[in-house]
């Protein structure tokens, strides 16, 4: 029984919290899977779109959480870049043009994050607050005009959506986006090398400069993945909602993100943690999400609920995954 | 002699009637009002306290009352607490302990009840309090902007008839949040008609918290759970485009109808048009602003101490379906800005 117990990682817990609630809502809940006694799958796949944004966001804070940084920056780079961008659009610069600009944006933000906290030993907290802040106050200041910015008609981005409603299943784009990004995240951390020296330095950072890792690239190259991470997700929305609203980065949504990531199991110690975590994390926020919609919670009734879970998941890891004298040299963030 | 006496007479009388004349223009020229007004509006100081300044309305109001106040020799300011309220109470803080003090302040509540503590203070300051667009449970001198009771009654009344031709009446409802007053009123008003119309039932009212992104997910399930809803109403068109989203990629763009209420910007009647909404309750935001700027000069030159009336304003509101667009109708930030209105 002790054995059994001790398997209990936050992940298999999360993972067996996602399915009781899925079980109890398909059971109790009409039309969470079955309507009528028939199976319906809309239902679920908008339960899986409703929340891959937040996934895609997810695959890149796990990756920089593995490698023990956060990326507080990721909401305000996923809004303002795309909105910049749709901005630059409307005013008549050239596509090609435009989404260059955007892209050298988003890449100098992960940049700037990555040499502040790599070269200048800022904590990582406090350079991507302050970037975010950054971000968030020049381009809705100086680059765009209203807090929504529309997407020009005839847009590319208007025409994602189409690709996903051309194949049979009729599943959306996002949820195709979201299993490529977990993909491609699985096979960078999973095949490459600098995917196994940001598992190193999460574990132990000296350890893994003193063998050699170039910590300080590598500490670069995942804030710069985060961000590019960040501008799929915004165009992503863009591509359902056809416009952007940069008041998404006043909302819970970061919160969520790091959530996703935390409950799925991706220790904040760094260095623990799959691409699969990020999956049963956005399960579980989304089962939850969808059942209480359906429900008709309201949002703070919402992040009641949320927050009460994610502290039982803290609490039983806790309880049987005790801190070693590792965790307690090397502190969380 | 005589004709000498009779030359006097007449010149006297001309002389007396162009001094009549020139007594009588004096007296004209000694209108009161300009004075008084002058004297009652000049240097003082107005600031707008919106939710953001990133939205059509109160770019709009932003707009019209800068242009206004300056004209009549006010000093015009504006603080825009982007959606945060904190930041709102903060900025009103701020204002009610600044030197100089406000005279008026045109408030914009994110909620019933956060800046009522601060506002009660500005009135303690003898500073008018002019609430916009949403009503609080504080007594302002001043209220202006939409009765959302009679919005919600509006969007309802607008839905039953969108779901005339449907076979069945179910009407979804996409809330703002639980805590804003624009959010509980339009749901009273919206379940007052239709209990007038007992073969209507709400089938689900979930909430987008304002956000897009959240009103397209919850009216995607809603559609899901409810595949024959005739109606959605959406609590503000700055979310209701993730309604309209959720419609459209659920394939139900002919079969439900989506009625939403707005500042009235040019993307509403392309909205419109193109048929994404099939009604939306706009408001007026010139005539609105214009009744705000009306009740700051007369609360300005009344004499009465701030904190002792209380004036309700309802902006006319009505119903706009694709039957109502024409040329003008709709109004552009750029335009406001340019002065253009």
């Amino acid at each position: 029984m002790t054995r059994l117990l001790s398997h209990l990682t936050q992940e298999v817990i999360v993972f067996l919290l996602a399915a009781t609630l899925f079980l109890a809502a398909a059971i109790f809940l009409p039309g969470f899977m079955f309507k009528d006694g028939a199976f319906q799958a809309g239902n679920l796949i908008a339960m899986v779109r409703a929340v891959s944004v937040l996934g895609i966001l997810a695959v890149g804070m796990g990756i920089v959480i593995i490698g023990r940084g956060i990326d507080l920056s990721a909401v305000a780079v996923m809004a303002m870049s795309v909105a910049w961008y749709l901005q630059m659009l409307n005013s008549g610069v050239p596509g090609w043009q435009a989404l260059g600009w955007a892209l050298a944006g988003v890449v100098a933000v992960g940049l700037i994050n990555g040499f502040m906290v790599a070269y200048a030993d800022v904590p990582a907290i406090f350079v991507t607050l302050a970037s975010s802040y950054f971000v968030y106050g020049f381009v809705r200041s100086q680059l765009i005009v209203s807090d929504a910015t529309p997407a020009p008609a005839g847009s590319w981005i208007l025409e994602l959506p189409n690709l996903g409603l051309v194949t049979s299943t009729h599943i959306p784009i996002d949820v195709y986006a979201f299993g490529a990004a977990v993909f491609v995240g699985f096979l960078f951390l999973r095949f490459t090398k600098w995917g196994r020296y940001i598992y190193l330095m999460g574990d132990n950072f000296m350890a893994a400069r003193n063998m050699g890792v170039p910590v300080r690239p590598m500490t670069v190259l995942y804030y710069v993945i985060s961000a590019l991470m960040a501008f799929v997700a915004g165009i992503l929305t863009t591509s359902s909602i056809q416009s952007m609203n940069v008041r998404v980065v006043n909302s819970n949504m970061l919160y969520d993100v790091i959530l996703v990531c935390v409950i799925g199991g991706i220790g904040l110690s760094g260095g623990k943690g799959y691409m699969r975590n990020v999956v049963v994390g956005a399960l579980l926020i989304g089962i939850m999400g969808n059942a209480m919609t359906i429900m008709d919670f309201t949002n703070v009734e919402q992040n009641l609920i949320k927050s009460i879970i994610l502290l039982t998941a803290i609490i039983i890891d806790g309880l049987l995954n005790p801190r070693d004298e590792q965790t307690a040299q090397q502190g969380d963030i | 002699m005589r004709l000498k006496q009779t030359l006097a007479a007449i010149g006297l009388a001309a002389l007396g009637t162009v001094t009549l004349h020139a007594a009588q223009a004096q007296e004209a020229q000694d209108d009161p009002g300009p004075a008084a007004y002058a004297a009652a509006l000049k240097g003082k100081r107005v600031v707008l306290v919106p939710m953001a300044m990133g939205f059509d309305l109160a770019q709009g109001w932003n707009a019209f009352l800068k242009r206004e106040v300056e004209a009549w020799g006010g000093v015009y300011d504006s603080r825009d607490p982007n959606w945060v309220t904190d930041a709102g109470t903060q900025a009103l803080t701020d204002l009610v302990n600044s030197e100089p003090k406000p005279n008026v302040l045109v408030v914009h509540s994110p909620d019933l009840q956060s800046y009522s503590k601060v506002l009660k203070k500005a009135h303690k300051e003898g500073i008018y309090v002019v609430l916009i667009d949403n009503p609080m449970n504080f007594p302002a001198d001043a209220y202006v902007g939409s009765d959302w009771d009679r919005l919600g009654q509006l969007e309802a009344e607008a839905a039953v008839k969108g779901c005339a031709n449907s076979p069945k009446k179910e009407i979804g409802l996409v809330q703002g949040d639980a805590a804003n007053a624009t959010s509980i009123l339009q749901y009273n008003g919206i379940k007052k008609v239709l209990a007038k119309y007992p073969d209507f039932k709400i089938v689900a009212e979930p909430f987008s918290n304002w956000d897009q992104t959240q009103s397209r997910t919850v009216t995607a399930t809603m559609l899901q759970q409810h595949p024959d809803i005739c109606a959605i109403i959406d609590f503000w068109d700055g979310d209701a485009v993730g309604a309209a989203a959720a419609i459209k990629e659920a394939g139900k763009k002919d079969q439900v109808k989506l009625v939403t209420t707005g500042g009235g910007a040019a993307s509403a009647c392309k909205a419109l048009e193109d048929g994404t909404y099939y009604a939306i309750v706009m408001t007026d935001v010139v005539g609105e602003s214009r009744d705000l700027n009306a009740i700051i000069k007369y609360l300005l030159q009344s004499g009465q101490p701030a904190g002792t009336s209380k004036t309700y304003i309802y902006t006319l509101e009505k119903a706009t379906t694709k039957e109502d667009l024409r040329p003008g109708l709709c109004w552009s930030v750029e335009d406001l800005q340019a002065g253009k209105f």
